[in-house]
């Protein structure tokens, strides 16, 4: 199969016109459950980005010599093996990140895009390209995350990354902090991100 | 902490694990498939029923295979991939078995049952048994109220949804997902009313 685009087009197609989080609402389990934190999203993120794009090397150049059918097995294998050394790093030079954590970097294993995109495209394209596809994936993925967690935080504890930013004054919106404002953030910017770019959206509705 | 986890009575966590810390609604594991496959009820049942005998029977299995080979060898780092191995496995066998001898019932789930491998909260439910220490009998319930609470809520979310979706006049924006994750989200605001009723963590 041929390559889709150059490699900047490659780059830039995850960042926005397909982005997994705002198109196919695709893997956000993992990571929304640690977005009421800027710190723990940007590290959760971070080793979204790393385990999406050295899985997609590492498929796509095993592509030849990897037998279709037991493929998925291969590939999942891939990815938990990046996991851990994610885990590991985080445990050793973040250890109480680590432990706010808990069990979702491990679940970046099921998250949804990195399978998606090892089968949709570092299966049938050379290595540079799927890395670049990966990293433009992850970087859209992080992007819209951050974007929900740096308002959950601020509304939430009125402070970005720790520092407090909201006067004495301000309300904390405890909601923003629990679950439910998770969900409702998420499903309000989507809905605001579809309703200004419908044509971005268009054959999926 | 770890000592009053341990006393938990088998009841209370079943119940908690189905209503106060419910997998999807306070854990988020599981998102994808709901939000993809939340359009209809019959076929939420049905994943759901493929779910909740999954979990339940991939955390005993990683419970087992948890503590009496990995920690024994010292290879704890290993869990991702044995956990994932395991699931994907259970599930292939699984699909198999029913095949082979329930073709009614192969008819009914097997569409569903690729899809779980992938499914968070599997994995999920299984490494939050290791970070709480949980024993063989409280991995058991737990996966099963766990499972039970995901079905609980996809199955709502998927009713509700049907509703809104035959009689309200819903913003093109918020069609399909935007909408789903809004009623997840009030769903998730009334289960925190039962978290007086229990609280495990």
């Amino acid at each position: 199969m041929p390559i889709a685009g150059s490699n900047k087009q490659i780059l830039t197609k995850g960042l926005w016109i397909e982005n997994p989080v705002l198109r196919h609402v695709l893997g956000i389990c993992s990571t929304l459950a640690v977005t009421n934190l800027v710190i723990n999203t940007l590290v959760m993120c971070a080793g979204l980005i790393f385990t999406l794009a050295m899985s997609c090397i590492t498929v796509s150049a095993m592509r030849n010599y990897t037998p279709d059918r037991i493929r998925m097995m291969v590939q999942m294998l891939i990815i938990s093996s990046y996991v851990i050394i994610v885990d590991i790093l985080i445990k050793a030079y973040l250890p109480e990140i680590s432990v706010a954590l808990g069990p979702y970097v491990g679940l970046i294993i099921t998250n949804c895009i990195v399978m998606g995109r090892c089968e949709a495209f570092a299966r049938q394209n050379p290595p540079i390209p799927s890395m670049l596809d990966g990293l433009g994936t992850a970087l859209g993925y992080s992007l819209v995350l951050l974007i929900i967690s740096v308002v959950r935080e601020t509304l939430g504890f009125g402070s970005i990354m720790g520092f407090t930013i909201m006067p004495d004054s301000f309300e904390r919106w405890t909601i923003m902090i629990m679950a439910p404002g998770a969900f409702f953030m998420l499903g309000i910017f989507i809905w605001i991100v579809r309703a200004r770019y419908p044509h971005l959206y268009e054959e999926k509705s | 902490m770890e000592i009053s986890l341990n006393e938990i009575s088998l009841t209370t966590l079943f119940f908690a694990a189905i209503f106060t810390n419910n997998i999807l609604l306070t854990n988020f594991l599981g998102l994808c498939p709901h939000i993809a496959l939340s359009r209809d009820l019959k076929s939420s049942l049905g994943l759901g029923a493929a779910v909740v005998f999954v979990t339940t029977s991939t955390s005993v299995l990683n419970h087992l295979l948890y503590y009496h080979i990995l920690i024994p060898l010292h290879l704890e780092h290993f869990r991702f991939v044995l956990f994932i191995i395991v699931i994907a496995s259970f599930v292939q066998l699984v699909e198999m078995i029913i095949d082979r001898y329930f073709p009614r019932l192969y008819i009914m789930l097997g569409i569903f049952l690729p899809l779980i491998t992938v499914n968070c909260a599997i994995l999920g439910i299984s490494l939050f048994m290791v970070i709480r220490d949980y024993s063989l009998a409280q991995a058991m319930v737990y996966g099963a109220g766990s499972g039970i609470g995901w079905m609980l809520a996809i199955t709502l979310v998927a009713s509700i949804r049907d509703k809104i979706q035959s009689t309200a006049n819903l913003p093109r924006g918020l069609e399909g997902p935007g909408i789903t994750l809004i009623i997840t989200g009030l769903l998730s605001l009334a289960f925190m009313a039962f978290s007086g009723m229990i609280q495990i963590q």
